[in-house]
């Protein structure tokens, strides 16, 4: 009989999930009717709350302010137990004491975005109107909205002037729209591994992973929640082609080869006789314990729509005309889901516009991940860069 | 030629509180006014930037090596990595004060386009290359009868990055012909000391080890 497995069901129930979204274990920023959110669909979206987390502290001046984006599936949880997973801060190499951004010097902010499901508003929090989970009635929202949504946090947080906006994939998108819509409140901007705007394949591959949560009947059109439910499979799936695409050939080689999980011989099934698809499974099934499946349709879409150019009559570089903020932007030799062309078209824009900008590309064969791997490289770059900026800014 | 006509007295190459930068590193620098903002095309691991910048010039940086970009930004210089032949046309008219081209233009495919570019994105230009015509390189040929090798220039003809060598006075008929104006030249010789201004001209050619020169923009119809 031929052994058939798939994605497991998640020990995290709905509730749980659902209770992360509304009450997040965060400090948390709530803005009421008085303040809406314009998002770009033409819907204001009121209330609303941002979850953030903070490390270090802010200066006198208040002029030490790092604004840390996190890419699709991260989070606030930079540089602490995450509540759900127990697991280390996504970027624990790169925060924390005497790393790059160190919390000795800087304060670091981390805001969950718009859309996403650890407690700011999005797709899985509660509609205040119904009081049911928002699901798909959740309005569309773009990287510029979760970018709005930032700005409001850190005038919530009396700061005027973010001394670096960082982030890698998707936060380097919101790094870099960021400078572009409020160059005056950004001093240095720091973007790895990401675009101005999401190419036909990324847009492919995030279609993929749409019809894969839809695809699964446990969906249930967006209102799992109410069903008691969770599209796991479908979301899992989602996972396993999405992780593929940040990682390299290479690196896939290096670390799994033909190599066989716990056997020497084919089972003559679909288990999982390779350790590439026990590897996978793992990823997939870990991800849907902590990821809500709406929310990863929102969030997809938000970077589809995502091109900066388009705002300004197609040409980029009139988004940095006579721009004063410094900029790093670093790439990897393997990423071919944002690949050093990408990177370096930006970086063409800005040379266009005068801007102060810096363009390493790191070699490594770990694609699109080597951003939050341990890149010794990468981190001295970003560290120089911060300290060359700090420099400026009067920060020592 | 009026390169004679240009006499602007040399400052002490070797200062003592400079002593670690090179020579012609030092002459460029004391070309470059203070405040100005510079490009360096070709900077290397960006020794003269970091020259520059102690002395309060705001300066940018291509170099076509990975490593080199890297060991730059990783100094916190604000370098890119491109190629001068191909990421020049890149920047618009006018961005910089300077664009500095140091030990690079005879790796170029295209010299004179490349110049041309130098002097549309910045309003001068200071151009340093190794003079292939100095005695040492006649003699190689001349006497050994192969391709010259010097301690700067130590590659061998099937490895060298060096397409387009010239001699001083190549260069300076290059600059007449397109119109570009020399508001300064000066010969090093193999020590990085800068020869006396009223020397013959042959003898620039002969004895300077690399030339230096700092152009503007010819002004046209006048």
């Amino acid at each position: 009989m031929v052994n058939l497995q798939s994605i497991p069901s998640p020990p995290v129930h709905g509730e749980e999930r659902a209770h992360e979204a509304d009450r997040p274990t965060s400090l948390l920023a709530a803005f009421g009717a008085d303040q809406p959110l314009k998002l770009d669909c033409g819907i204001d979206l009121s209330p609303f709350q941002i979850a953030y987390q903070t490390y270090g502290e802010l200066n006198a001046d208040r002029s030490n302010a790092i604004l840390v984006c996190h890419a699709l599936t991260g989070d606030q949880h930079v540089a602490n137990v995450h509540p759900m997973t127990g697991k280390s801060g996504w970027w624990e190499t790169m925060v924390g004491p005497g790393r790059p951004l160190d919390t000795d010097k800087y304060f670091i902010i981390c805001s969950n975005v718009i859309g996403g499901c650890m407690g700011s508003t999005g797709p899985a929090s509660t509609n205040p109107a119904t009081g049911k989970v928002w699901g798909l009635d959740f309005p569309i929202i773009t990287l510029p909205d979760m970018v709005r949504a930032q700005t409001m946090l850190i005038d919530r947080l009396g700061i005027d002037t973010l001394f670096c906006v960082v982030g890698g994939s998707m936060g380097g998108m919101q790094a870099l729209q960021w400078t572009a819509a409020y160059p005056k409140r950004v001093f240095s901007t720091l973007a790895i591994a990401c675009s101005t705007r999401h190419s036909a394949q990324n847009i492919a591959f995030h279609e993929l992973g749409r019809q894969a949560v839809m695809a699964d009947p446990e969906w249930h059109h967006g209102r799992y929640f109410e069903q008691g439910t969770h599209p796991h499979r479908g979301l899992g799936v989602a996972r396993m082609a999405a992780h593929i695409t940040y990682l390299s050939d290479a690196a896939l080689h290096r670390k799994f080869g033909r190599r066989m999980q716990d056997r020497d011989l084919p089972t003559f099934s679909f288990d999982a006789d390779f350790q590439v698809e026990s590897y996978l499974r793992y990823q997939g099934s870990s991800f849907v314990e902590r990821f809500d499946a709406n929310s990863y349709l929102y969030l997809t879409r938000s970077m589809d729509y995502f091109d900066i150019a388009a705002d300004h009559d197609g040409v980029l570089a009139q988004a940095f005309r006579g721009i004063q903020t410094r900029f790093c932007v670093v790439s990897f030799t393997s990423d071919w889901l944002f690949p050093t062309a990408e990177s370096r078209a930006l970086v063409h824009a800005l040379n266009a516009s005068s801007a102060r900008v810096s363009f390493a590309e790191i070699e490594t064969d770990r694609g699109h991940d080597a951003f939050l791997l341990d890149v010794p490289e990468f981190f001295d770059i970003a560290r120089a860069f911060l300290q060359s900026a700090g420099k400026a800014r009067g920060l020592t | 030629m009026s390169m004679q006509q240009q006499t602007l007295p040399l400052p002490g190459v070797v200062a003592p509180d400079t002593g670690h930068y090179r020579g012609d590193h030092l002459l460029v620098a004391e070309m470059v006014e203070r405040g100005s903002k510079v490009l360096d095309v070709g900077c290397g691991e960006g020794d003269l930037l970091q020259l520059l910048e102690t002395r309060g010039i705001d300066g940018r940086g291509i170099e076509l090596s990975r490593e080199g970009v890297n060991r730059c930004v990783a100094k916190g210089l604000a370098v890119v990595q491109g190629d001068a032949d191909t990421d020049l046309i890149n920047y618009p008219d006018d961005a910089f004060d300077y664009v500095i081209l140091s030990q690079t233009l005879q790796a170029t495919r295209q010299p004179r386009v490349v110049l041309e570019n130098l002097l549309r994105i910045g309003r001068r230009a200071i151009v340093s290359f190794p003079n292939f015509g100095f005695w040492k390189m006649r003699i190689q040929l001349l006497v050994g009868g192969h391709m010259p090798r010097t301690e700067n220039l130590p590659a061998t003809w099937y490895d060298t990055p060096n397409i387009h060598f010239c001699t001083i006075k190549d260069f300076v008929q290059l600059c007449d012909e397109i119109n570009v104006k020399m508001e300064r030249a000066v010969a090093l010789d193999m020590y990085g000391r800068p020869l006396r201004v009223n020397l013959p001209w042959w003898f620039w050619n002969m004895f300077g080890e690399q030339g230096v020169f700092l152009l503007s923009r010819a002004e046209k119809g006048k």
